[in-house]
């Protein structure tokens, strides 16, 4: 008899817990919405929006074409040893969204790629079966927190953002993100502003680089190019908050059918 | 007995007729890949590679579909005469666009991997255009409408997660948005756009 009250009792709260994930994964997915997310200062991102892109012209466009003929060796390592400073944030991020698997294997890869990998140059971990590792930063655990994405902001150099995703970001230069602390924040004796600094350059580059095609493409095919930007930008975001690699029902079939009829 | 033989002869034939047009959406999609990949590797000038890969286009996907999508709730407000209009300046549009963007890859070579059905109706078949030495390598998701197995269409490619008809679509709702949904406003931007 306990037994089955026990059965009864586990089932319910497993079925119970179920629902309350479905219902949050739908409320994520609604308030993140791309459709949902207003743009209230439209005029002031799209002066913005211009500006990243002379500087981008100036800047980071022809960085980046010269950065991708450099040899497949010297771009993977590059993009390694940032992936591999990526992991500082990720890994307080899996912790706070619960994710504590991911934690573990995101701490093991970046142990072995620091050590074994030389400071991240290269992949090893991997090889061990750590893999799986998707960035996370703060953004993102504050809206699996439930925190709605609020207005899309275009922020001068740092491109597409939401308030909520610049919130999370200002928290790196409060503590959250070990790579400042060590390189800016705190007077080191190994590392200094210039290391931090860099960093994020070159990870802007090798972003250029690696997107070099579709944006240049995006851009010549686009009625509107600041529109398309936005709309990838918060559907990458939308995906990124669901740690989704599946399709999202990005588009509502009955939509579709009623044209098709 | 002769009209017997005539009828079943008949019934075999239809039978193996629809058999062998159904297409199956991953076939359908190697297939049409494997024709433009041809295409971007012969040695023949930019213009002439994209007057074939419209040809493609307008046998592969649904672009009248495509167009009314984007247009979201708009189209619900347009006389038969502006969705004519549309539609053909959509098409004119999305050829340009379309055949632009894919003329700037010499021989992609895209894999296709698996298939997820969604419904009667929709199938995502899931590929992977490898990487080159400038780029690294691309998830593309095909969603692929069949209702008619015999005809599948394409609908959307979903690049990396990214819907393009979705991104197309709140593009348009931006032009629309900032032009009091004034649809002339669209007719004019797309026009101009296939006239450059």
């Amino acid at each position: 008899m306990i037994k089955k009250i026990l059965i009864i009792i586990f089932t319910t709260y497993a079925l119970t817990i179920n629902v309350i994930a479905s219902d949050d994964g739908e409320l994520i997915l609604k308030k993140n919405d791309p459709a949902e997310i207003e743009d209230c200062s439209e005029n002031f991102n799209r002066a913005t929006f211009k500006f990243n892109q002379a500087l981008d012209g100036i800047i980071f466009q022809p960085i980046a074409s010269v950065y991708r003929k450099l040899p497949s060796p010297a771009k993977t390592g590059v993009s390694n040893s940032l992936e591999n400073i990526s992991h500082l944030v990720t890994i307080p991020n899996n912790l706070i969204q619960g994710d504590f698997k991911q934690a573990g294997v995101n701490t093991g890869r970046f142990l072995v790629n620091t050590t074994i990998g030389v400071l991240g140059l290269f992949d090893v971990a991997q090889h061990l079966g750590l893999t799986g590792f998707e960035k996370e930063d703060y953004g993102q655990s504050l809206a699996t927190m439930g925190v709605g994405p609020g207005c899309y902001i275009v922020l001068p150099i740092l491109g597409p953002s939401t308030a909520r995703d610049t919130v999370g970001s200002t928290l790196n230069f409060f503590g959250g993100d070990p790579w400042y602390n060590v390189t800016v924040r705190n007077d080191t004796q190994y590392f200094n502003e210039a290391n931090y600094y860099s960093s994020k350059g070159v990870s802007g580059v090798d972003f250029r680089a690696k997107n070099f095609d579709s944006i240049e493409n995006l851009e010549k095919n686009s009625l509107d190019f600041y529109a398309s930007v936005k709309s990838l930008y918060l559907q990458d975001r939308q995906q990124r908050i669901l740690n989704t690699k599946k399709i999202i029902d990005t588009q509502d079939d009955s939509d579709w059918e009623e044209i098709s009829q | 007995m002769k009209i017997k033989k005539i009828v079943v002869v008949v019934f075999l034939y239809l039978f193996n007729y629809n058999y062998s047009y159904s297409i199956e959406p991953e076939i359908f999609v190697q297939s049409t890949v494997n024709r433009a990949s041809k295409i971007l590797s012969e040695n023949i000038s930019k213009e002439k590679k994209m007057d074939e890969l419209r040809l493609i286009a307008k046998e592969t996907v649904d672009i009248r579909g495509i167009g009314f999508y984007t247009l979201g709730s708009v189209r619900k407000t347009l006389n038969d005469d502006q969705k004519k209009r549309y539609a053909i300046l959509f098409e004119e549009y999305f050829l340009k666009s379309f055949s632009s963007r894919l003329a700037e890859y010499t021989n992609p070579e895209i894999d296709v991997q698996s298939k997820e059905i969604l419904s009667e109706n929709y199938t995502i078949v899931n590929s992977l255009l490898k990487g080159t030495a400038e780029r690294p390598e691309v998830k593309i998701d095909w969603r692929i409408y069949t209702k008619n197995p015999e005809n599948p269409l394409i609908r959307d490619l979903i690049i990396e997660g990214l819907s393009l008809a979705r991104t197309q679509k709140e593009e348009f709702s931006s032009i629309l948005n900032s032009n009091d949904n004034d649809i002339n406003a669209l007719f004019k931007t797309l026009e101009e756009f296939s006239k450059n």
